[in-house]
């Protein structure tokens, strides 16, 4: 099969769709000609124009904005926003308005859009690029997150995402794009709410999401050479959640680490150690274990920013003591 | 009044409507102080010829965004009354099946895209609304409505510069009635208001709010030009809000004295004047006014007597449209 990045794959889905529906469009900040400034979207203004590829000022909550009201109206637009990070700027748009007004509205009206933007530290970027804050959306009601792990995750998403009635966030790690993955030639799309078992085993549960999904296989390596059996499941969407996957794989392996590249505390690590907790708890042979990034603004010192983010190698670790049953009184 | 043809169905339509929106006004207030009423609400009696003179010319395709002090553009835009209690009382048949309540009516069918709680908060989806209209070549107009005190908020900005920068087919009607919740607008505004559009390039008026004809004839002129492609417009429409800030906002002397609610409350009330300038033309007699309103009062009567005793949905629709549904047959490839 051919290998694609992910940034390509993100484009195939984006044209694909704009080819099978003329209501979607894109607007953002340099969206256009520039293709924005990691080049995913290079190419489609020459094909589907200027009307349909709308570049706009630097005013993330006035597109946002536009992008409720035509998606309310009968397009489904799918917003660029720069950087992940910025979605602190579009907060009222997104949460008050994008996934409320379907229910507000009694379920007379729809907001399908979709939200695409970024993920992931240590491209040294400092604390206002670099952060994950996908846990904030997934808190709100009416929203949809997903987070793809790869370029054919990338692509499947999208698709699915720009064909949903509702408001969709995906979050893609930057520092992924330029990772390559076999990608069907043939149209596929992933549907939201199903978990991919990555690699079975039997001895833990390696949760994993976005790039941490590649953190997780890599630890997995690390502890098959141990002779230690990790599985690896990459939830794809964390709303809708696949909880029935994810207990399933607990009960099987009696040990589970989540890890994810949000702030540790109050994250998307918190919320799926506890639904384990509360649904697998007599299966279990050790606490539920999270690792999420540290609980610091994203510091922008390699020496410093490093440290902050889940590895292999402290995934691994943590493993080896749960399965020596190190962690059993934890705290 | 101004100049405009019209015919006396359509002078009559709009002093109904302005009849109407006074009405269900004084009902809600009424179903507040008698504790029947679920919440708070805003009144916007006082400023019926504002929203009655600008939806007047519009169409059931053109769209609206509507604010917390809504029910007059819900209403000027064709609202049922019997829905509308029905949501201000958190009933099943409600607008949003009580889900919304009083800030958040939404009612498709006449393109009222919705109340919004928010101060601002629709202004990015109106100006969305005409980008759509614009993309798909559909000649529908979309009237964005808030208040002066919502001239404040950043997104006004953002959004009518992409809105000039594109010419999309949007009105900014900005009802301007003193106060932004406690207070003076002199207070929170500095400059001028149709300056702050102007510096856009955006042509902007500011008229008589209370003088329903006037309003109706600029915006039917600029509603016209806008399907042609020559806008954004901008409109400040001079009103006054006759309660406060909301229904239990009742001792307002530390903002605003009675003598000032009196000005405008008996020398500018734009119903009264309607109707003493209807008299005149010689389109109806004050008895056939009387009976308009009379059958009007009934009406809404009867749909708060009904909503009263409407269902509550059931405890099954708390987590019903969370999300909307999508055909799984769309989601398969080459559908």
């Amino acid at each position: 099969m051919r290998e694609i990045t992910l940034s390509k794959a993100v484009n195939e889905a984006l044209a694909e769709e704009m080819r099978r529906d003329e209501t979607v469009f894109i607007i953002g900040e340099d969206v256009a000609e520039a293709g924005t400034p990691f080049k995913v979207l290079s190419g489609l203004v020459e094909e589907f124009g200027t009307a349909r590829v709308i570049d706009t000022p630097i005013a993330e909550p006035g597109f946002m904005g536009l992008a409720v009201g035509a998606a309310m109206t009968g397009a489904r637009p799918v917003v660029d926003l720069m950087f992940g990070d910025f979605i602190f700027l579009i907060m009222d748009q997104l949460c008050n308005q994008a996934a409320k007004t379907h229910y507000m509205s009694g379920g007379k009206l729809n907001v399908p859009l979709v939200l695409r933007t970024n993920l992931g530290a240590t491209r040294r970027s400092a604390a206002q690029h670099s952060q994950s804050l996908h846990a904030l959306v997934a808190h709100i009601p009416g929203l949809k997150v997903a987070l793809p792990s790869s370029a054919y995750e990338a692509k499947g998403l999208m698709k699915t995402a720009i064909r949903d009635n509702n408001p969709v966030v995906i979050f893609e790690d930057k520092l992924m794009y330029n990772d390559k993955a076999p990608v069907p030639e043939e149209e596929y799309l992933i549907p939201f709410g199903e978990a991919n078992i990555l690699r079975e085993g039997k001895d833990i549960t390696l949760i994993g999401t976005s790039s941490m999904v590649q953190v997780c296989e890599r630890a997995a390596e690390l502890l098959e050479a141990e002779g230690i059996s990790a599985e690896v499941i990459d939830p794809r969407t964390i709303v809708p959640l696949d909880e029935e996957t994810l207990l399933a794989s607990a009960r099987k392996t009696a040990r589970v680490i989540v890890v994810d590249e949000g702030h540790q505390s109050f994250g998307v690590t918190s919320e799926i150690a506890s639904r384990i907790n509360e649904k697998a708890f007599y299966h279990l042979d050790a606490p539920v274990m999270r690792m999420g990034a540290m609980d610091v603004p994203v510091p922008f010192s390699p020496a410093l920013e490093d440290l902050t983010v889940p590895t292999p190698e402290g995934v691994a670790d943590m493993a080896r003591k749960l399965v020596a049953g190190e962690m059993i009184h934890a705290a | 009044m101004a100049d405009t043809k019209h015919n006396s169905e359509d002078y009559l339509r709009m002093y109904s409507q302005m009849v109407r929106i006074r009405a269900f006004e004084d009902n809600a207030n009424q179903l507040y102080l008698s504790a029947k009423m679920p919440g708070l609400t805003h009144m916007y009696s006082g400023e019926e010829a504002v929203a009655v003179g600008i939806c007047e010319a519009l169409t059931d395709n053109d769209r609206i965004t509507s604010t917390h002090r809504g029910h007059g553009h819900c209403v000027a835009k064709g609202a049922d009354f019997k829905a509308m209690f029905c949501e201000l009382l958190g009933k099943e048949e409600g607008y949003c099946r009580g889900k919304g309540g009083s800030m958040h009516i939404a009612d498709q069918s006449h393109g009222n895209l919705g109340a919004n709680a928010i101060v601002g908060g629709s202004m990015g989806i109106a100006t969305g609304s005409a980008l759509r209209a614009k993309m798909q070549g559909s000649d529908d107009v979309t009237v964005c409505f808030f208040g002066d005190g919502a001239t404040a908020q950043g997104l006004l900005y953002e959004v009518m510069n992409m809105a000039a920068l594109w010419s999309l087919p949007v009105i900014y009607a900005c009802e301007n009635n003193g106060y932004s919740e406690y207070t003076k607008t002199e207070e929170i505004a500095a400059g001028s208001i149709t300056a702050r559009a102007e510096a856009f390039g955006i042509e902007a008026h500011s008229i008589d709010g209370q003088d329903v004809l006037a309003v109706n004839d600029l915006t039917q002129k600029l509603v016209a030009r806008a399907r042609k492609g020559e806008g954004p417009f901008f409109i400040e429409l001079k009103t006054y809000r006759y309660h406060g800030h909301h229904v239990g906002d009742i001792n307002r002397a530390y903002y605003r004295d009675k003598e000032e609610e009196a000005i405008w409350k008996e020398g500018r009330d734009p119903i009264i004047n309607f109707g003493k300038w209807l008299e005149g033309e010689g389109v109806a007699s004050p008895e056939e006014l009387k009976a308009i309103e009379d059958e009007i009062r009934a009406e809404a009567k009867a749909a708060v007597e009904y909503a009263l005793e409407a269902a509550y949905p059931d405890a099954s629709e708390v987590d019903m449209h969370v999300y909307a549904a999508t055909d799984p047959a769309t989601l398969r490839p080459d559908a």
